[in-house]
């Protein structure tokens, strides 16, 4: 018996809407259909009218659900990929984003986020949002790369009441399993040490975080020990745990799907310089996407996104210093 | 009508004598049609979202005068506490959220309001309305809130306040269609359109929009045509506004238009309505004075946080505040 990363999606939904009047759901095709990828699954048959199927209007399901919010809702919107969160985009960062500063009224809504490759998604199906909304004061921004954290943190995530972007990765969905939902249950805010190591630190998050084990799994056998860092939560930024990774390892490497310019790994970099350039042995490195649309075609998919084989060659380049 | 048009008045010349920093966006010439509104809706059951041109609205809908000036002359007193300024000011916890500068934004945000009343079973006998102009017509965001709206068949009304500028943009450059009331057929929502000069065909009007919504018929919209009388902001002089459209039927004052009706139907004398612009000239005086005599937000008391969780791990990095 086990449960996928987008099992414990699902339970978490039916856990909420168990649990709490004030949550509802809204997005495309989630009621009988039960979502694109089944995130909703049997949800509307078993809370009805809690769950809603949205017609195709990015912008407005989030403004819905800010004005649900106000009146006391705790909305759960699904966009159908996180690609399509671009239409909501004002909604989001002018509207959701600023109310708490503005007015004093915290907005809890969570938007769900399905993010990241998959082989032959294509630009517009593939992309990875999380340093566009962490860079927005006023959002949450949350990217589980385990079981146990898609489910535990979408709760917490809910919780809040702040408005929370939950990016879940698409390529997660049904690869990754766990014998159990129960896990270690960190609060948001703190990040995890994966897999303990000496030499070197890589700081990933969501699916990079298993692409970052299996490099560090490779270079065992060249005797370096990798310790992986998982942000879990981009925004906010647990800066105490990777300053106290590299510390032990004196050398940084952040991984991202997104792409290059700006974003959660250069924020990485940038804090740990700022903060910890004494601690560092080597010049911080980043391995992000490429600076392209994301491809279509699996071959050059595989080669746009950071894979075993480039986190391995940028870490043995961070390690030549 | 004469609140907002008082109180507007002052906000110019504030504004012109350098007491107000930013900008100062007045509904002259919109006032029959927000007040009305703002008098159709009831506080404390309905929601009502203004736009920029709605201080007799929110006048009328039960915002004190003081929200106003507060928020004008960045008193911490007021409900934007100086971290928003002029227009951009709001109650949500007593249903009047605070706009947005994106035009059409918060015609989803009122139906979420109604759709949060109908999940808890409150929403009977509730309406919630929203202002925009002819501009916010061409967005994705009014398109995409009315068609929800009309889908969710929640009980909404948007008032088209059609100036017939957006800022200097003037109609035939912002819709195709003949009459931007025959949007509402292509939505499925009802649709009216009024005289946005004459105070007593919008009483009728936006009055019998409000009552269907309430009593289970939809979304309404309805379109007032009228003419800005003022500038985009206090800031433009308009000049590009035609003489043409200064002195045609929609040219016309509403307030003078009002004032006349008022008279000739016995509702009022001409010596009580200028017993009326006293008393209100007095409050807005007494509103002004009492703003500009509160303190104004201190950077080194603010929290600099823009969200209501504090997280123990995430300590912002101090930075120096120079002033």
């Amino acid at each position: 018996m086990s449960v996928t990363y987008i099992d414990a999606i699902r339970e978490a939904q039916e856990k909420l809407l168990r649990e709490d009047d004030r949550v509802f759901l809204y997005g495309q095709d989630i009621a009988t259909f039960g979502g694109a990828f089944k995130a909703t699954k049997g949800l509307a048959e078993k809370f009805p009218n809690r769950v809603f199927d949205a017609p195709i209007s990015e912008d407005a399901m989030i403004g819905m659900a800010v004005g649900a919010a106000i009146e006391g809702m705790r909305p759960i919107i699904e966009m159908q990929f996180a690609d399509f969160s671009s239409v909501a985009f004002n909604q989001i960062v002018n509207q959701a984003a600023t109310h708490f500063y503005r007015t004093g009224m915290p907005i809890p809504l969570t938007v769900r986020l399905p993010s990241g490759g998959t082989p032959g998604s294509g630009p517009f199906h593939s992309q990875s949002m999380e340093g566009i909304y962490a860079q927005y004061p006023g959002l949450v921004v949350l990217t589980p790369a385990t079981v146990s954290d898609a489910y535990h943190m979408l709760l917490d995530g809910v919780a809040l009441d702040d408005p929370v972007i939950y990016c879940e990765h698409k390529f997660l969905y049904r690869w990754l399993k766990a014998k159990s939902i129960n896990g270690d249950h960190l609060p948001i805010g703190q990040a995890r040490i994966t897999r303990p190591g000496k030499h070197a630190t890589v700081v990933a998050y969501s699916a990079m975080v298993h692409e970052a084990v299996r490099a560090a799994d490779r270079l065992v056998q060249d005797g370096w020990e990798i310790e992986v860092v998982d942000l879990r939560s981009v925004k906010p930024l647990d800066i105490d745990t990777i300053l106290a990774s590299v510390a032990r390892t004196g050398r940084l490497l952040a991984v991202g799907e997104a792409f290059p310019w700006g974003g959660v790994t250069a924020e990485v970099v940038a804090r740990v310089t700022e903060e910890g350039f004494h601690l560092l042995d080597a010049p911080p490195q980043r391995l992000n996407a490429r600076d392209t649309p994301v491809p279509y075609h699996p071959k050059l998919w595989a080669a746009h996104r950071p894979t075993p084989e480039s986190i391995c060659e940028a870490l043995r380049k961070l390690l030549s210093f | 009508m004469l609140r907002g048009r008082i109180l507007e008045n002052k906000l110019s010349s504030l504004y012109k004598a350098g007491k107000i920093v930013g900008g100062v966006y007045l509904g002259r010439g919109q006032e029959a049609v927000s007040a009305t509104l703002g008098t159709a809706l009831i506080q404390g059951t309905d929601f009502f979202a203004p736009l920029i041109r709605d201080q007799a609205g929110r006048t009328a809908f039960g915002e004190p005068l003081i929200d106003c000036t507060r928020t004008y002359l960045g008193s911490v007193k007021g409900p934007m506490r100086g971290r928003d300024g002029n227009i951009h000011r709001g109650r949500p916890d007593l249903g009047m959220p605070a706009m947005i500068s994106h035009l059409g934004a918060q015609v989803s945000v009122v139906a979420g309001m109604l759709f949060a009343k109908r999940l808890q079973g409150t929403l009977a006998g509730r309406v919630g309305a929203t202002c925009i102009g002819d501009g916010a017509t061409s967005t994705g965001a009014f398109h995409e809130g009315l068609n929800l709206a009309a889908i969710e068949r929640l009980p909404l009304v948007v008032v088209v306040a059609n100036n017939q500028f957006a800022y200097s943009t003037p109609n035939d450059r912002q819709f195709a269609c003949a009459d931007l009331v025959e949007k509402a057929r292509g939505y499925g929502v009802g649709g009216f359109s009024v005289d946005g000069t004459d105070m007593l065909a919008c009483v009728s009007v936006i009055g019998e929009a409000v009552r269907r919504a309430r009593e289970g018929g939809g979304p309404q919209m309805v379109v007032a045509r009228l003419l800005r009388l003022s500038g985009h902001g206090e800031h433009d002089d308009g000049s590009y506004v035609p003489a043409e459209a200064r002195v045609d039927h929609y040219g016309q004052d509403c307030i003078e238009v009002a004032m006349q009706q008022l008279i000739e139907n016995h509702f009022a004398t001409a010596e009580e309505i200028v017993a009326w612009q006293d008393q209100i000239a007095d409050e807005v005086q007494r509103a002004v004075a009492q703003a500009q005599q509160e303190p104004v937000p201190d950077p080194y008391q603010e929290d600099w946080t823009a969200l209501s969780t504090r997280f123990p791990l995430d300590q912002p990095i101090s930075q120096p505040i120079f002033s």
